[in-house]
């Protein structure tokens, strides 16, 4: 006969040790109450954020010698493109936590985030295409850049497709991290796609290795954006982790007492 | 600053469509993102309320 004593659970060894350990943050009941005090924080960043940057692109930063007002969807257009690619980028990370330490947060938070990638890909590539018509005459071509972008929306639709499909919620999460880490090969893609092939779509104007090729104000515009969308993902992450954390333990004891404190 | 008046402004030096077609559909799906959200949110709690009400009438 097993008993349950704090030696032989992962809790009680914790606590008899006595030391911090991140995986006590990986506890879905633990995160739950963390990701509710830390998410008003960042959609009130994103908030400010936010204002800071449209009042950047619109009344700061100088109309474009070039392409006149229309360049300033630039200020959107690539910080969502940006945010489409670190998504999944995280996405991959956390499903791979998941696969290594089987971990029962990490597909969480991997299904928490892929609507909010999906979402940041279709609004480069809308954003994208209402660009692309005045500047080249056509709201889309088949280029590397725009191809690949429409394959990471692909994989966005994939992987939670994949995951609604599977009843089993650990054996969905094992499926899913499978297709998001495959799927990461595509990043890279997308990113070098501009000077691996012969694109209609212009170069980085923006790159680690060099100066940024644009005002310093449309620069500022940018990245301001960038971190708008940053913090505001990471607060419906935050949001959305809590809805499936609360969904999948609705059995549970602890949530069973977290009813029962809120009402 | 870059606008003589506020048309000035909502014009876009020609290109309102395209400029004003992106910032809106950005802020109108970021919006409504949240308040999926906020729905999911009220859909769990309810539904967690009702059986938390079931296992009580279980007991009794």
């Amino acid at each position: 006969m097993m008993y349950v004593t704090p030696e032989n659970t992962v809790a009680g060894q914790q606590q008899l040790v006595g030391h911090f350990s991140w995986f006590k943050y990986s506890s879905p009941q633990t995160f739950f109450r963390l990701a509710g005090k830390l998410a008003p924080w960042f959609a009130v960043a994103a908030l400010v954020f936010a204002v800071a940057g449209l009042y950047l692109a619109f009344f700061v930063a100088p109309t474009d010698s070039q392409q006149g007002e229309v360049y300033r969807i630039i200020f959107i257009h690539v910080p969502a493109a940006w945010m489409s690619m670190f998504i999944y980028v995280v996405m991959a990370f956390w499903s791979g936590m998941g696969l290594t330490f089987n971990t029962r947060l990490s597909g969480m938070m991997a299904s928490a985030l892929a609507p909010t990638g999906a979402l940041f890909t279709f609004l480069a590539l809308w954003s994208g295409s209402l660009w692309g018509k005045p500047t080249w005459g056509t709201w889309w071509v088949w280029d590397a850049r725009l191809t690949s972008e429409l394959i990471l929306l692909f994989l966005y639709f994939g992987f939670m497709a994949l995951k609604a499909a599977i009843d089993d919620p650990r054996r969905a999460d094992k499926a899913g991290a499978v297709l998001a880490l495959t799927g990461v090969i595509n990043i890279p893609i997308i990113y070098f796609s501009v000077q691996w092939w012969n694109t209609l779509h212009q170069g980085a104007s923006v790159s680690f290795t060099s100066a940024p090729t644009m005002a310093a104000t449309m620069f500022a515009g940018m990245i301001v954006m960038a971190l708008a969308f940053w913090m505001y993902s990471i607060a419906v992450t935050l949001m959305r982790v809590r809805c499936i954390i609360l969904e999948r333990e609705c059995d549970s004891q602890w949530v069973a007492e977290y009813m029962g404190s809120v009402k | 600053m870059n606008w003589a008046s506020w048309n000035d402004f909502l014009a876009m030096g020609g290109y309102a469509l395209y400029v004003w077609g992106s910032y809106a559909v950005v802020f109108a799906l970021l919006a409504t993102e949240i308040v999926l959200l906020a729905l999911r949110k009220r859909r769990i709690l309810q539904q967690l309320d009702r059986m938390r009400d079931a296992a009580r009438g279980g007991i009794l």
